[in-house]
């Protein structure tokens, strides 16, 4: 297994290829079922797959949660426009690293993934976008293209039909912002990443101002195994309203961090515990972010009975976001998690709407300001009041990416920012830090 | 502007991958991989951008000051990036930062005097769960420790 040890409690369908010898080549895919789920879509109605993906209930993988199946079916398949497929490989949701492994060791699901996606909205052509960081992954991507290029699983006609469908990648080049939909076809376009205002949403007007399906890579990972042993088989493995499994990446204050595919409905304390092997230190756990820097923070207890899943995330009024699961122990400083935090929005911000621009750097002065204790006492409200102004006053999720955590932490971990006032040092920081401070 | 065989090739499949009209989509990865081959996005570049992609310079100049992976002024031979973001925070990353800065004697953006290494503090890397990470160029290291990185750093050093 690359990068960890796998877990014996993993159910391993997108990450069955995991070390492998040679995982990522065709060779290696064919010999393991590699195009089958292609072979068969060829043989479905677009309807039928569409069909199957519904009821997979594969909910997408990027954060958002938002049900695949439905999503194809917005595309206007009728339309005199061209459709693209366009993969979100621009994993930069602090806490995630999953993506990564997908297209490192098995890039072959990836494309298979985006041509039966061609199959079911008419496309012809899908982009990959890569963030700039991951140029090996490019790489990896462009040998896998041409394979199949060369193998017949990509280009005209293929395996005999009618169907012709052309892959390439594309390079971001550092821009969180890009992640988000619509900033992201902005910047396939050669231009800033900004967002669009939507609607009409991608489905409708996206890539080149033509309709498209945009997912993330692990929706697309997810699509052979569904198509190979039908929806209703990847549904099972999670729990009513989420199908199949989640790569997760534990990470943080955790003794065995890794990635770990996980049935969605997944304990999150089986998951710290037994998955992840608890806490270093044997530490009590503090605080835990479910998936990625955006979701807002949960106490330990409110962990207590809770499972990996989108609806039970909701109901904590949190999100289960992209599978960057970060675990904070005891000894962490959270006005310094909020601080940090703040300064990653602060600086990925792109700048169009007012409220994220202003109230990021603001908030991220103040924090700063708070965490070197020199906060006053109504700087905690102020916090609270300046975060929740950007909430929903924005064209992209950002501005609510960087409120929602911080909201959070205000409220559930007050008495840590009271224990920076009065010019009091941070609590937490090591007594060495002081000295040579 | 001439660039290496390879650069040329990847430039000519690129201009292909977009549908008729677009060439302006090239744009962001032309600059990166000719930021990649010539350590800078010079005012040249720049042009030669504008030319190939069929857009004005001012255009190529409002979209590079966008990304924050391309660069006006060369970096040194190996740029060092290290995490400091959420999960590298809570692994000790901070502590690497600052232990890279007083080892060169330079800081975030900043580059050595010979012109062999320079430091920024970058956001996440996509390396969560190998935290602390950084990348040297575009090669990951993962669960970097002060010792490891102090290795690192001196054969960063010795390199001609």
């Amino acid at each position: 297994m690359p990068y960890n040890e796998p877990s014996p409690l993993e159910v391993r369908v997108l990450s069955r290829r995991f070390g492998l010898p040679n995982s990522a080549s065709i060779e290696t895919y064919l010999a393991t079922d590699g195009y089958v789920a292609f072979r068969k879509a060829l043989e479905m109605k677009p309807e039928q797959i569409i069909e199957e993906m519904k009821a997979s209930n594969l909910r997408g993988r990027g954060g958002a949660g938002f049900p695949t199946g439905m999503k194809w079916s917005f595309v206007p398949r009728s339309s005199p426009k061209p459709k693209y497929i366009v993969v979100n490989a621009d994993e930069s949701e602090p806490g995630t690293c999953k993506d990564r492994l997908l297209m490192e060791y098995d890039p072959h699901q990836l494309i298979e993934g985006m041509l039966i996606a061609g199959l079911a909205v008419d496309a012809h052509a899908g982009y990959i976008y890569v963030r700039g960081e991951y140029r090996y992954l490019i790489d990896i991507l462009d040998r896998a293209i041409a394979e199949a290029y060369h193998c017949g699983y990509l280009g005209k006609n293929l395996l005999g039909t009618n169907f012709s469908f052309d892959a390439y990648t594309h390079t971001g080049a550092g821009a969180y912002e890009c992640g988000e939909e619509s900033a992201l076809l902005e910047s396939l376009e050669g231009k800033r990443g900004i967002p669009r205002i939507r609607p009409p949403f991608p489905a409708v007007v996206g890539a080149f101002q033509c309709p498209t399906v945009l997912n993330n890579v692990e929706t697309y990972c997810a699509v052979p195994a569904i198509m190979r042993d039908g929806g209703a088989a990847f549904a099972a493995l999670g729990v009513p309203k989420a199908g199949g499994t989640k790569l997760t990446c534990l990470t943080g204050h955790v003794s065995k961090p890794g990635v770990y595919e996980l049935p969605l409905g997944f304990p999150v304390d089986k998951m710290i515990n037994e998955v992840g092997g608890g806490i270093r230190g044997g530490k009590k756990m503090k605080a835990f972010i479910p998936g990625g820097s955006s979701c807002p923070v949960l106490t330990a207890a409110e962990c207590e009975g809770l499972t990996m899943d989108y609806d039970a995330m909701a109901k904590k009024k949190t999100m289960l976001g992209s599978g960057g699961v970060v675990i904070m122990d005891e000894d962490t400083c959270m006005v310094k998690v909020a601080l940090r935090i703040m300064r990653f929005y602060a600086h990925e911000s792109c700048g169009w709407c007012i409220p994220c621009r202003e109230g990021t750097a603001w908030l991220r002065k103040i924090l700063f300001r708070f965490h070197d204790g020199m906060g006053r006492r109504e700087d905690i409200n102020l916090i609270g009041d300046l975060s929740k102004n950007m909430l929903g006053r924005t064209f992209c999720p950002l501005g609510d990416a960087a409120a929602l955590p911080t909201i959070s932490i205000v409220e559930k971990f007050r008495d840590e920012f009271e224990a920076h006032l009065d010019g009091k040092p941070c609590p937490y920081e090591h007594a060495s830090q002081l000295v040579t401070a | 502007m001439t660039f290496s065989s390879q650069l040329e090739a990847r430039f000519d499949k690129l201009l292909k991958s977009y549908p008729p009209g677009r060439h302006r989509s090239a744009m962001v990865p032309m600059l990166l991989y000719a930021q990649d081959e010539i350590g800078s996005v010079t005012q040249e570049l720049v042009e030669e951008v504008a030319r190939r992609t069929g857009t004005t310079p001012l255009q190529v100049e409002e979209v590079l000051s966008y990304y924050s992976m391309l660069h006006r002024k060369p970096l040194g031979k190996a740029h060092v990036q290290i995490c400091t973001n959420i999960s590298c925070l809570l692994t000790g990353g901070e502590d690497l930062w600052d232990h890279a800065c007083a080892k060169l004697g330079i800081g975030h953006k900043e580059v050595t005097a010979d012109g062999q290494i320079s430091l920024e503090e970058v956001e996440c890397i996509g390396a969560c769960s190998w935290a602390p990470a950084l990348q040297v160029n575009y090669d990951f290291y993962h669960q970097v420790t002060p010792e490891k990185l102090d290795q690192l750093l001196d054969s960063l050093r010795k390199l001609t």
